[in-house]
C-alpha cells in the first residue's frame, strides 16, 4: 500500500473541469513532482491532496486511509507555500511549533522539536527573530521546518522556490534533495519549472488540461516523451518538431526525406495518412561537412556550449552544439544526426510511436 | 505615497501664487475656528464693540463656565455638562462594540467566503448610503417595544446597528488584503476559524482597528439626527445640548457661550484629529473609494 | 466530537457568526424600511395608524407648497455644494500636488472641518453669517458702511448660507480623495507627457483630470449622498428658516413626523428620499461590484 493514493479524482467549477480523472500512486518514501504550465490544474490536485480542496469525485488515500473528506488538520500532512506564510507577527521559533502548540503538544516536547528542526536546518541563530527580520533563503528554511516539526506522514510543497532570484533557487534546491535524502518522507511537489522536476524528482507527473500526459522518472520523460506536449515541454531549448507527410519510402519534411532507422520503420507500420511527427532535441544536431544543408539566422554562445538557430528547408532547427563555434551569422552549415535519436508521434494523436 | 512629479517649476513669480492661493485658502478654513475661540474669550459688550476679527482686550474664561454648567438649553439650565456625559456613556460602548462586530464580519466576508456571502456584504452595504430618515419612525417603535426608547441603551443600539456596515467594510478591506495562504498554513498546522482569528489576524489588525475606532467615535460623536430623535430627557447628547443652548429663544443672545459650547461639542473629535489625523485619512478614503 | 461533526461545524461556523449581524442589518433596513413605506400608506397622523389609505399620503406630499420648497432647496443646495466642492477640492488637491514642503500642516489645515459636528459648523457659521455683528459688522469696519450681508435671514438667499458652510466642512474631504487619486498616477505617463512637450497646464487638463475619473464618480456618490442626508447643517444654521425658506427633504420629514404629528406624512417624504439615493447608489454599488469579480 503507497503512501499516498489518487484514485479517480475529478474537479469541476460549474461547468469548468479543472481535473479530468487523475490517478497517482506514490510509494513511501518517494519524491512525486507535479508539473506543468499555468492552468493545469496542478495547485488544485495539492489542494485536494491537502484538503483545503475536495474533489467532486474520486478518493485520496494517505498512508492507507481514506481521508477524501477529512479535514486537513487530520491528515498528518505538512505543506510549503510560495509566499511561505509565515505568521508575521510571531517568531521563528513560535512559527516552527504553532502545528504542535495547535495540536496541544506539551511544552517541552514542542521545545524539543524546534531544536531538533532548528539545527537540521541550521536556522538556530533566527529563533528569535520574526518573519520580517529575515532574507528570503532563511524564510524558506523557516517554512520547512514548521513543515519538519510536524514530522508528517507526507510532505506537500506548492512552487516554493518561484519567489526567489536565480541563484538562491539553485542553492536551495540542492538543499531540499538534501533534505529529503536525510528525513526520507513522502512528498509531492508542484512546480513549472522542469529544471527543477528533472533535479529534485523520483517521478515525475507532467501535467496539461486537467490531466496526466506522462508520468514516469526523469529519464523515462526525458528520453520517451510519450506525447508531443511532453517532448516540448521538458528540456530546454525545446525539442525541434517537423512535420513528416507520407512520401515514396517513408516520409518527408518539406521534400527533404526523413532519416528513420531498421528499428523505426518497424514501429512505424502501415504508412499513416495524416503523417507523422519528427522530433530532435537540440543536442542531436551536430554541424559536419554533409547533411541537411542550412543557414545560421542567431547564435547565443552560454559558456560551456553554443544555441544556433539554423533556417534549413526543412524549417529553422535548434542545435545544440558544445563549446564555441567558429561560423558566423548568416553561413552555410550542414546538420546532422543518428536517426535513432528522433522521436517519432503520430500527427493526429500526438502519441509516441514506439 | 508616491512622489508627485507634476509640479510647477519656472519663474520664481508661479511659486508665489501657488503659495498666495494656498495661504488663502489656509485662512479660509482656519478662520471660523480662530472666531470661535476669540469670541468665546470675549464678554458681550466686547462683542459688540468689536467686530469678528477683532482680539478679546481682556479674555475671560466667564463664557466657557457658563456654557459647561449654567447655560439654559431649553426648560433646563443646567450647562452642556450632562449633555457632554451622556455622550461620553454613548459613545464608549457604541464604539467598542461596533468595532468589535465590525472586525468579526469583515475577517468572515474576506476569508471564509461562501456562497451568497457577497450578496450578503452587497445587501448590508446598502445600509450605509440609506438615508436614515427612512428608519427613523419604525425604529422608535421598536425601541419603545424594548422598552428603551428614551434612554442612552437605545441610542447605542442605533449606532450599533448604523456602524454594522461601515465597520465591515474598513475590515473586510483590509483583511482582504491578508495574504489566504497565511489561513491555509494555519489551517494545515491545525487552527480553526477562532484560533485562526485571535493567534493570526487579529495580532495583524492594529492599522485597521485604530481607523475604525476613530472613525466610529468621530461618526458617532458627531450624530446629530439619532441624537435628536431617539432620545429622551436625560440621555440626549452633546450634540442636541448644543443645539438647543443656541437656539434657544431667550431674550438676550449671548454668542460668546454659544461659540464656548460650540467648542466643548467639538474638542473631543478635533483632538482626537490633531493626534491622530493620518489614520483618519485613512479611514475617509477607504470608506469612499471602494476598495 | 468526532471528526465528522467537527468538520460540519467548522463549515458553518462562519456562517453561524455572521448570521447575527446579517439578521439585525436586514430587519433594521429593509425591515424597516418596508415598514416606513407602509406607514406611508397608511393615515398615520400623530400615532400610527395602519388603516390603508393608499397613495393618500403622497398626494398629499406634493400638494404641500413645503415640500416642494424643499426640494427645491435640495436641488440649489445640492448642485451647488456638489459643484463648487468638487471644484474646490480639485483645486486644492492640485495646489498641494505641487511639492510643498508644508504639505503636511496644509493638508491637516484643509481636513479639520471633517472632524468636528455639522452641528458645531453650523452654529460657527450662525455666528459669522449674523446679520449685524457678523461679517456686515466685519467689512463696515474695514472701512464700508454701506455693505449688507443679512443672507442668513433672507428667504431668497439663506440657502447659499447653508452651501458655504456645508462646502467649508467638506472641501477637504474632497481633495484628500483627489490627492490620492493624484498620487495613484503613474509617474512614467507625466514623463512621456513631459518629453513629448506638454506644458503643465496641458498635462493637467489633457492627461491627469481625465485619468482622475473613478475619484470623480466616488466622490460624487459620497457628496450626493451627504447633500441628501443634510439635516444636522440645515438644523443649526436655520432650522429651517426663515419660516420654511430653506427646508429641505431631510428637515421637513423631521418637522412633520416628530413635531406636526404627521407620521404618514413624514414617512411619505422619508420614502420619496430613500428612492432619489438608491436610483443613484444602486447602480453605481452595482457596477463597483461587478467590476471586482
Amino acid at each position: 500500500m503507497g503512501a499516498l493514493s489518487i484514485r479517480n479524482v475529478t474537479r469541476h467549477y460549474g461547468t469548468v473541469q479543472i481535473l479530468k480523472g487523475i490517478d497517482i500512486e506514490v510509494d513511501a518514501g518517494e519524491f512525486l513532482i507535479l508539473v506543468g504550465p499555468s492552468g493545469c490544474g496542478k495547485s488544485t490536485l495539492l489542494n485536494i491532496i491537502a484538503g483545503l480542496d475536495t474533489p467532486t469525485s474520486g478518493t485520496v488515500h494517505i498512508a492507507g486511509r481514506d481521508v477524501t473528506r477529512a479535514l486537513p488538520k487530520d491528515r498528518d500532512i505538512a505543506m510549503v507555500f510560495q509566499s511561505y506564510a509565515l505568521y508575521p507577527n510571531m517568531n521563528v521559533a513560535q512559527n516552527i511549533a504553532f502545528g504542535l502548540e495547535m495540536r496541544n503538544v506539551p511544552k517541552p516536547e514542542r521545545e524539543a522539536a524546534i531544536a531538533r528542526v532548528s539545527k537540521m536546518l541550521q536556522i538556530e541563530h533566527l529563533l528569535d527573530r520574526k518573519p520580517g527580520q529575515l532574507s528570503g533563503g532563511q524564510r524558506q528554511r523557516v517554512a520547512m521546518g514548521r513543515a519538519l516539526a510536524r514530522d508528517p506522514t507526507l510532505f506537500l510543497f506548492d512552487e516554493p522556490l518561484s519567489n526567489l532570484d536565480a541563484k538562491l533557487r539553485v542553492e536551495m534546491r540542492a538543499e531540499i534533495k538534501h533534505l529529503h535524502h536525510k528525513a526520507q518522507v513522502t512528498t509531492v511537489y508542484v512546480t513549472h519549472d522542469q529544471v527543477e522536476a528533472m533535479t529534485l524528482g523520483d517521478h515525475i507527473a507532467v501535467m496539461k488540461g486537467g490531466m496526466i500526459e506522462q508520468l514516469g522518472s526523469p529519464d523515462d520523460i526525458y528520453s520517451r516523451p510519450a506525447t508531443r506536449f511532453v517532448a516540448e515541454f521538458i528540456g530546454s531549448p525545446a525539442m525541434n518538431i517537423v512535420a513528416g507527410a507520407p512520401a515514396a519510402n517513408g516520409y518527408a519534411s518539406h521534400g527533404v526525406a526523413l532519416d528513420l532507422s531498421e528499428r523505426q520503420r518497424s514501429e512505424l507500420g502501415a504508412p499513416r495518412g495524416d503523417g507523422i511527427l519528427y522530433g530532435l532535441r537540440p543536442e542531436a544536431l551536430s554541424f559536419a561537412g554533409a547533411g541537411l544543408p542550412g543557414t545560421i539566422s542567431l547564435l547565443e554562445p552560454t559558456g560551456p556550449e553554443t544555441y544556433a538557430l539554423v533556417d534549413t528547408p526543412m524549417g529553422k532547427l535548434m542545435a545544440r552544439v558544445p563549446g564555441k563555434v567558429h561560423q558566423q551569422l548568416g553561413e552555410n552549415v550542414f546538420l546532422r544526426w543518428q536517426a535513432d535519436d528522433a522521436h517519432l508521434f503520430d500527427a493526429k494523436t500526438e502519441r509516441r510511436i514506439g | 505615497m508616491s512622489a508627485p512629479t507634476a509640479a510647477v517649476h519656472g519663474p520664481a513669480w508661479h511659486r508665489w501664487v501657488l503659495w498666495s492661493l494656498l495661504l488663502l485658502f489656509a485662512a479660509f478654513f482656519l478662520l471660523p475656528f480662530y472666531v470661535m475661540v476669540t469670541t468665546s474669550l470675549k464678554d458681550m459688550a466686547q462683542i459688540r464693540e468689536g467686530n469678528l476679527l477683532s482680539l478679546p482686550t481682556a479674555p475671560t474664561a466667564a463664557a466657557w463656565l457658563k456654557a459647561w454648567s449654567t447655560a439654559c438649553t431649553g426648560i433646563d439650565c443646567g450647562g452642556l455638562r450632562p449633555f457632554f456625559v451622556n455622550s461620553v456613556l454613548m459613545v464608549v460602548p457604541a464604539v467598542l462594540v461596533s468595532t468589535a462586530l465590525g472586525a468579526i464580519n469583515g475577517y468572515v466576508l474576506s476569508k471564509w467566503r461562501f456562497p451568497g456571502s457577497e450578496l450578503m456584504f452587497a445587501l448590508i452595504l446598502f445600509g450605509m448610503f440609506m438615508p436614515f430618515q427612512v428608519v427613523l419612525l419604525p425604529m422608535s417603535q421598536v425601541l419603545g417595544w424594548f422598552g428603551i426608547a428614551s434612554s442612552i441603551w437605545g441610542l447605542i443600539l442605533v449606532h450599533i446597528v448604523a456602524g454594522l456596515p461601515s465597520t465591515a467594510l474598513f475590515f473586510r478591506n483590509y483583511y482582504v488584503g491578508l495574504p489566504d495562504e497565511l489561513i491555509r498554513a494555519a489551517m494545515l498546522d491545525g487552527a480553526g476559524f477562532w484560533r485562526i482569528f485571535w493567534r493570526i489576524v487579529l495580532p495583524l489588525s492594529t492599522p485597521i482597528m485604530v481607523v475604525t475606532l476613530i472613525w466610529q467615535f468621530t461618526q458617532i460623536w458627531n450624530d446629530f439626527l439619532f441624537g435628536v430623535v431617539f432620545s429622551g430627557a436625560a440621555s440626549k447628547p452633546v450634540t442636541v445640548g448644543l443645539n438647543n443652548l443656541a437656539n434657544t429663544s431667550s431674550a438676550v443672545k449671548e454668542y460668546n457661550v454659544d461659540m464656548a459650547a460650540a467648542l466643548i461639542a467639538g474638542l473631543p473629535t478635533l483632538i482626537v484629529y490633531v493626534l491622530a489625523g493620518k489614520y483618519f485619512v485613512r479611514g475617509l478614503t477607504a470608506g469612499a473609494v471602494k476598495g | 466530537m468526532n471528526s465528522t461533526t467537527a468538520a460540519r461545524l467548522s463549515a458553518w461556523m462562519p456562517r453561524l457568526v455572521i448570521a447575527p449581524s446579517f439578521v439585525l442589518a436586514m430587519l433594521f433596513i429593509y425591515g424597516l424600511i418596508a415598514w416606513n413605506g407602509y406607514l406611508s400608506l397608511s393615515a398615520s397622523r400623530l400615532l400610527p395608524n395602519y388603516t390603508f389609505v393608499g397613495f393618500d399620503q403622497y398626494v398629499t406630499l406634493f400638494d404641500s407648497e413645503r415640500w416642494w420648497v424643499a426640494l427645491r432647496n435640495l436641488a440649489i443646495f445640492g448642485g451647488l455644494f456638489i459643484g463648487v466642492g468638487m471644484a474646490l477640492g480639485l483645486l486644492l488637491a492640485i495646489l498641494l500636488d505641487q511639492k510643498i514642503r508644508a504639505e503636511g500642516v496644509l493638508r491637516t489645515i484643509y481636513l479639520y472641518p471633517m472632524a468636528l459636528s455639522f452641528i458645531v459648523t453650523g452654529t460657527a457659521w450662525k455666528w459669522i453669517l449674523n446679520p449685524g455683528l457678523g461679517i456686515e459688522k466685519l467689512v463696515q469696519d474695514w472701512g464700508f458702511p454701506g455693505f449688507t450681508f443679512d443672507w442668513l435671514v433672507n428667504p431668497d438667499r439663506a440657502i447659499y448660507t447653508i452651501v458655504i458652510a456645508g462646502v467649508w466642512q467638506s472641501a477637504g474631504f474632497v481633495m484628500a480623495l483627489f490627492l490620492a487619486g493624484l498620487r495613484g498616477i503613474d509617474d512614467s505617463i507625466l514623463k512621456a507627457a513631459q518629453i513629448d512637450g506638454a506644458s503643465l497646464p496641458r498635462i493637467y487638463w489633457r492627461i491627469i483630470i481625465p485619468s482622475l475619473r473613478p475619484v470623480f464618480f466616488s466622490t460624487l456618490m459620497v457628496l450626493s449622498h451627504l447633500a441628501i442626508k443634510s439635516f444636522d447643517l440645515v438644523m443649526a444654521l436655520t432650522a429651517g428658516g426663515p419660516g420654511f425658506a430653506t427646508d429641505v427633504p431631510a428637515t421637513f420629514m423631521y418637522t412633520m413626523a416628530f413635531s406636526r404629528g404627521q407620521i404618514g406624512l413624514g414617512a411619505a417624504s422619508a420614502t420619496v428620499m430613500l428612492a432619489t439615493v438608491a436610483a443613484i447608489v444602486v447602480p453605481y454599488l452595482y457596477s463597483e461590484l461587478r467590476a471586482k469579480r
